[in-house]
């Protein structure tokens, strides 16, 4: 077994004239976290999309695990291990709290077409379930309703239920986003712990959050990676901080 | 007790109490509009199991009704005339036995539904509703042109077709009947609703991006959810053609896809009890509207848009509040 858990070869997509990737390459090893950043517009969303399979690359390969998974569907790459956060949440939101951990220990092991049983009664799957609850912090909000509950909590259970599916690596875009600063510090310490578990491809905007968490930070500037390294190649690399970093000092 | 089981309990009883007084008070037509209810509140239950549950608005059910429908009507017109339904390569008799007129109608329409599902769930929204129309009009025009067995004029059965044990020409025992069965369906469809498929769908009707993050296929969920929905919506059919003993091309009419959309809309789209609220209150209002005028379904009308409106949730929500997440 090699260290390599996501290699992404090559990958180009366009919509019409727009270049939203181009030639892109990126690995995600075992244990680390790697960071994903570029001003918006970047492409970022749209080449977690063509890892988690919700778009097919131009051209490039995903290999996940060792294996091709460019042809395959997102319920299929989803079921191979993929475990995704969704930018805007996208959580059964007449469902309570609950219902949505369960889907997601549901979904991890597999028997879904069973018509009989109570679900809400399986002790396993409560089980699972309610450890990551606990894990992000929703503990106490078990019998909301996913409409209910704040945009912060709403990111939190994003990733409790990817926290269920026990993924081996996990896609995450844009996990703190409207988070406030005791969320963020909670999430923070979370996924510090979390890539022990599974390796984290992170999106993120938070760059103090970025910057504590990555050991590898990718930089995509209008569909091509200018740059990848560690925190402190990044911090010193010219062209980041001309087309990026120091936008952000401009504004 | 919670309230909607009040209510349910209370429902249940009632669909149960009028014809039980009507039967000892003697008036049989009170106990056929029962009865009617009951058969529409199954088509309706079945129709909620896509609708509700899946979120499909299928505007094409009648063509499971139609197919139970034609189901009785062959079986027992080859029965009735001696005539074999197929001479070769066996004979295959028609029959006059109810539990085999249901299987087949179960089997014929779930298959019906796994080839117009296949197909339509492809498509999503207006076209979906476009789609499963267009089948159940193609069926409704077929058998208007199929003299075998009536075409337009349709198939009149001379005696019901008989359940082991009872005399089913007698309208309380036929009630009887058809209520044990109403409440199978709804047993049925309680526990689906409950259980693992159950949540997988509801959560796809929800988000189909979150369906498919967590490994599954909408489109495997969709279809599994369509064949139960279609297979019990068959069997609604098989019975309302024995209650009237009597199948035509209407059952196929997408007015009856209509109407079995209203009995769930009416009665509260989701709730398993809800499509029996909206067929008895159909029954109701077209018993009593329909006495003061021909065009009933004017008032009709006006009602169902009172509840899309202004009660979203149709009776149930409206008596019993929002459906409780989880027990």
């Amino acid at each position: 077994m090699t260290d390599l858990v996501l290699d992404i070869r090559g990958v180009c997509k366009s919509f019409g004239a727009l270049q939203a990737s181009q030639d892109i390459d990126l690995t995600v090893n075992r244990g680390e976290i790697h960071a994903l950043i570029g001003p918006n517009g970047a492409g970022k969303s749209t080449l977690i999309q063509q890892i988690a399979g919700g778009l097919r690359p131009d051209a490039g390969r995903i290999i996940f695990d060792g294996r091709d998974v460019t042809g395959l569907s997102t319920a299929a790459r989803a079921r191979l291990g993929m475990g995704r956060t969704f930018q805007i949440s996208s959580l059964a939101m007449e469902y309570t709290v609950l219902q949505n951990a369960v889907l997601g220990a549901l979904g991890a092991r597999g028997d879904v077409f069973r018509f009989f049983r109570p679900v809400m009664r399986d002790a396993d799957l409560l089980a699972t379930a309610r450890a990551a609850l606990t894990t992000v912090g929703l503990d106490g909000f078990e019998a909301l309703r996913t409409s209910e509950l704040s945009h912060g909590q709403r990111r939190q259970l994003e990733v409790a239920v990817a926290l269920t599916l026990s993924p081996r690596v996990f896609l995450m875009d844009e996990p703190m986003a409207g988070l406030g600063a005791e969320g963020s510090r909670r999430l923070m310490e979370l996924l510090n712990g979390l890539r022990a578990q599974a390796p984290i491809l992170l999106i993120e905007h938070d760059m103090d959050a970025v910057f504590a968490l990555a050991d590898r930070i990718s930089v995509l500037v209008y569909g091509q990676i200018i740059a990848t390294g560690t925190v402190d190649e990044i911090r010193a690399n010219r062209d980041v901080r001309t087309a990026y970093l120091g936008e952000e000092e401009d504004a | 007790m919670r309230r909607e089981t009040l209510l349910n309990a209370a429902l249940m009883l009632l669909l149960l109490a009028v014809p039980l007084w009507a039967h000892v008070t003697d008036e049989p037509f009170t106990i056929t509009l029962a009865t009617r209810a009951v058969i529409f509140a199954i088509a309706g239950v079945g129709l909620n199991v896509a609708l509700g549950l899946g979120g499909l608005v299928s505007l094409g059910h009648a063509l499971f009704f139609g197919v139970g429908g034609y189901a009785m009507g062959i079986l027992a017109f080859h029965a009735q005339t001696y005539a074999p339904l197929i001479d070769w390569p066996v004979t295959i008799d028609g029959t006059k036995s109810m539990p085999i007129i249901w299987l087949v109608a179960i089997v014929t329409s779930a298959i019906a539904a796994l080839g117009i599902g296949a197909l339509s769930l492809r498509t999503t929204g207006v076209y979906f509703i476009m789609i499963t129309l267009a089948f159940a009009q193609m069926f409704y025009f077929f058998t208007i042109s199929w003299p075998a067995y009536g075409g337009e004029d349709g198939l009149s059965i001379y005696v019901r077709n008989g359940f082991p044990g009872l005399n089913t020409m007698d309208p309380i025992q036929f009630f009887a009947l058809c209520y044990g069965l109403l409440l199978l369906v709804l047993f049925i469809v309680w526990r689906i609703a409950r259980s693992p498929f159950g949540l997988m769908l509801g959560a796809a009707r929800q988000s189909q991006a979150r369906a498919q993050a967590l490994g599954q296929v909408p489109y495997r969920l969709y279809l599994t959810a369509f064949v139960v929905s279609g297979a019990i919506t068959g069997l609604a059919g098989a019975l309302f053609a024995d209650l009237n003993r009597f199948v035509s091309p209407t059952m196929f009419s997408w007015q009856t896809s209509g109407e079995i959309m209203v009995f769930v809309i009416l009665g509260g789209v989701g709730r398993v009890f809800g499509p029996v609220a909206g067929a008895a209150l159909f029954i109701v209002l077209e018993h009593s509207l329909g006495g003061l005028s021909e065009f009933w379904h004017i008032y009709l009308g006006a009602i169902l848009l009172g509840v899309v409106l202004f009660a979203r949730g149709g009776l149930y929500g409206l008596l019993a509040g929002r459906e409780r997440a989880h027990d």
